[in-house]
């Protein structure tokens, strides 16, 4: 994986001791709340409902052991003991102090990481399928372009100040995995009729208070194009997008007031200015980041003792059917380690578990670790014949949970147990939901369906996308919980539809259940998945279970 | 005219992020039925102002829905409850460290 550079390395120091200084002048008096702000959001610091939270990127989700050891350090020397990974591959640390901030900056600086513009009106950490290097299914590794996506923006003096935060997500695969149609800019590497590599470029995605699915502005671009191409995109933004209202000011809203043929015809114009400008030292650039994500020594062994086990062992079975990926290699095998073990909080883990992962990927996984947005830890690269030992190692650590796509793998949003802008809790709906269908023992039955809860209209928690979405919101002084169905986060994107009236904190378990009851007396056999029954039948029948006593009303 | 709604004065701690509340004699504490509760509007105003002076200590400082309980200041909306305790999916914060 790609390592600092000398320029990285003295760009983020410099920064540390920048923000160590502006710590120093708010705690002293010399700076005010209003002016450390905007300071202290640029270096991922947030005053959250009980305390500061700090949100670190892990760029396009990949994360070496030593890195992975270093949070976990974090967590236990500054926090409570555990981290938050989030949805747009971040990690958030829930209870720093102040004054501490510059210490857990220093030591992440150590590593090669940093918080830098993990907030504020600025390009956000380039997300990326998690699967990346690893999938069967992929044409090239997205990361390079990542990387390449990453040093471009960082810092970069035209769009520090954008009308609002631009999210970038890239995939290389033909199964997206990495949301891109809910992007600002979405990149998908394809191949064009000539067998040359580039990208399909998606722009205008977003969820939050208005949902919209990405429009494609170019089905091809070639890959040298991509740095100008994507300045372009943002110079145009910068220029049109509204700073009158926060509400308006995602290039969605943009797009959408400018009209699709309007601004790509703007976006070309600006691209042929900008092209000539790009003389080929980031090809060069591209060129040396390629090397730094050279494939792993793959290692050629048999994979009997897998299989053996694999019959053997029920539990390992489970998992393997649940938590394993087809991996480019056959003898190897994309291991998903789950973060939510039934009743535990999505995506949190302690630092004793963070170390075993950590612990894993240098004797198993060739010294890698991805974060997924769906907020598992993902060990990219294991040979087969390792899986049973890595998996007995999980379960020892609490993190053997076999549930990955199903019922209780559910995204959800930190909410209003930590969350400053939230509007009701995320959290526990999803422990609870996670308890529930465990006690019933249908998850299994229920097969792959994604739930995703956001604590607020912003939608962190991804509720458009989710199979089933929850929103949790507050309805004159009491937290209510409104459900969409049949959302859609992958290549062929869906916002989801509105089931109807919300539901009250003590009804919305209950409600879900209802709907996931339905799903198993209607599909047509249990290969036909929530999302497909849903598909076949749209929501009425789903309208009727969340809502029995409708029905009668309307025919009294 | 609308019945004025009694308030507390809450903020967060400048170093801890810990939620704060102003009390009558000018103290800030980490409890909220310790907080003064604030009946008069234009009172609620001054005491807000006072707490919006105090850039090195308060982060934050607003107006909270509250009213009279046995022990003193309640809160009412739910988000004012949880900012007394801390989060629902660990025993950490208020909860934890006012025991």
């Amino acid at each position: 994986m790609y390592n600092y550079s000398e320029f990285d390395e003295s760009f983020v120091r410099a920064r540390v001791a920048q923000f160590s200084h502006q710590v120093e002048r708010r705690i002293d008096g010399s700076l005010t709340e209003e002016e450390f702000r905007p300071l202290r959001l640029m270096n991922g610091l947030y005053l959250q409902l009980h305390a500061y939270m700090l949100r670190v990127a892990i760029p396009y989700g990949t994360l070496n052991p030593r890195q992975m050891r270093q949070l976990a350090h974090i967590a236990q020397t500054w926090d409570k003991g555990y981290g938050h990974f989030t949805t747009r591959q971040n990690i958030q640390f829930n209870w720093p102090k102040l004054s501490d901030v510059p210490k857990m900056l220093s030591a992440l600086a150590d590593v090669g990481m940093h918080a830098i513009q993990t907030s504020g009106n600025c390009v956000r950490n380039v997300t990326a399928d998690h699967f990346a290097a690893a999938a069967a299914d992929e044409i090239e590794d997205p990361r390079p372009y990542a990387e390449l996506l990453r040093q471009w923006s960082t810092d970069h003096p035209e769009f520090q100040f954008l009308p609002r935060k631009f999210k970038i997500a890239i995939t290389g695969a033909a199964q997206d995995r990495a949301v891109t149609a809910a992007h600002d800019i979405g990149l998908r590497i394809v191949k064009n009729d000539a067998g040359e590599t580039g990208f399909q470029v998606l722009v205008g995605g977003g969820l939050g208070r208005t949902p919209m699915v990405a429009m494609t502005v170019r089905d091809f671009l070639p890959v040298e194009d991509l740095l100008p191409y994507v300045e372009a995109v943002l110079s145009v933004y910068n220029t049109l997008g509204r700073r009158d209202n926060k509400y308006k000011a995602r290039i969605k809203i943009t797009l959408h007031e400018t009209g699709k043929e309007e601004i790509t015809r703007m976006i070309e114009a600006r691209f042929a200015e900008l092209r000539p400008l790009f003389g080929g030292n980031d090809q060069a650039l591209l060129a040396d980041i390629r090397e730094a994500f050279a494939p792993p020594a793959f290692r050629n062994a048999p994979v009997d003792a897998y299989d053996a086990f694999y019959k053997a062992d029920p539990v390992f079975r489970a998992w393997a059917d649940t938590n394993l990926a087809q991996h480019r290699n056959d003898q190897y095998a994309i291991v998903t380690i789950s973060l939510k073990a039934h009743g535990q909080t999505p995506g949190d883990a302690t630092a004793d578990q963070m170390r075993v992962m950590a612990d894993l990927a240098e004797r198993y996984g060739h010294n890698e670790l991805r974060v997924s947005h769906e907020q598992n830890v993902i060990l990219p690269h294991v040979h087969k014949s390792d899986l049973p030992a890595v998996h007995a190692a999980l379960m020892q650590a609490g993190l053997g949970t076999a549930n990955v796509g199903l019922i209780s793998d559910i995204i959800a949003c930190p909410g209003m147990d930590y969350c400053a802008l939230a509007t009701a809790r995320a959290i526990p709906v999803a422990q609870e939901i996670a308890t529930r269908f465990d006690a019933l023992k249908l998850e299994h039955d229920v097969g792959p369906l994604k739930i995703k809860i956001s604590g607020c209209i912003n939608a962190c928690g991804h509720h458009h996308v989710g199979h089933i979405g929850i929103l949790g919101l507050d309805r004159a002084g009491v937290e209510n919980y409104q459900i969409t169905l049949g959302g859609d986060g992958t290549e062929d994107a869906v916002i989801g539809e509105r089931a109807g009236p919300g539901f009250a904190y003590d009804e919305i378990v209950p409600a879900i259940e209802r709907i996931v009851l339905a799903y198993l007396d209607l599909r047509e056999s249990p290969e036909e998945t929530f999302l497909q029954a849903y598909r076949r039948v749209g929501l009425p029948p789903f309208k009727a279970a969340l809502y029995p006593g409708e029905g009668n009303r309307d025919a009294a | 005219m609308a019945r004025f709604t009694p308030k507390v004065v809450t903020a967060n701690a400048l170093i801890e992020g810990d939620v704060i509340y102003l009390t009558a004699d000018d103290r800030w504490t980490r409890l909220h039925h310790e907080a003064e509760l604030i009946e008069d509007e234009a009172h609620a105003q001054l005491r807000l102002l006072h707490a919006m002076a105090q850039k090195s200590v308060a982060v934050g400082a607003y107006l909270a829905d509250a009213k009279a309980g046995p022990n003193g200041p309640e809160p009412t909306h739910f988000r004012e409850v949880f900012r007394t305790r801390g989060p629902s999916n660990y025993f950490l914060g208020k909860q934890a460290e006012l025991v």
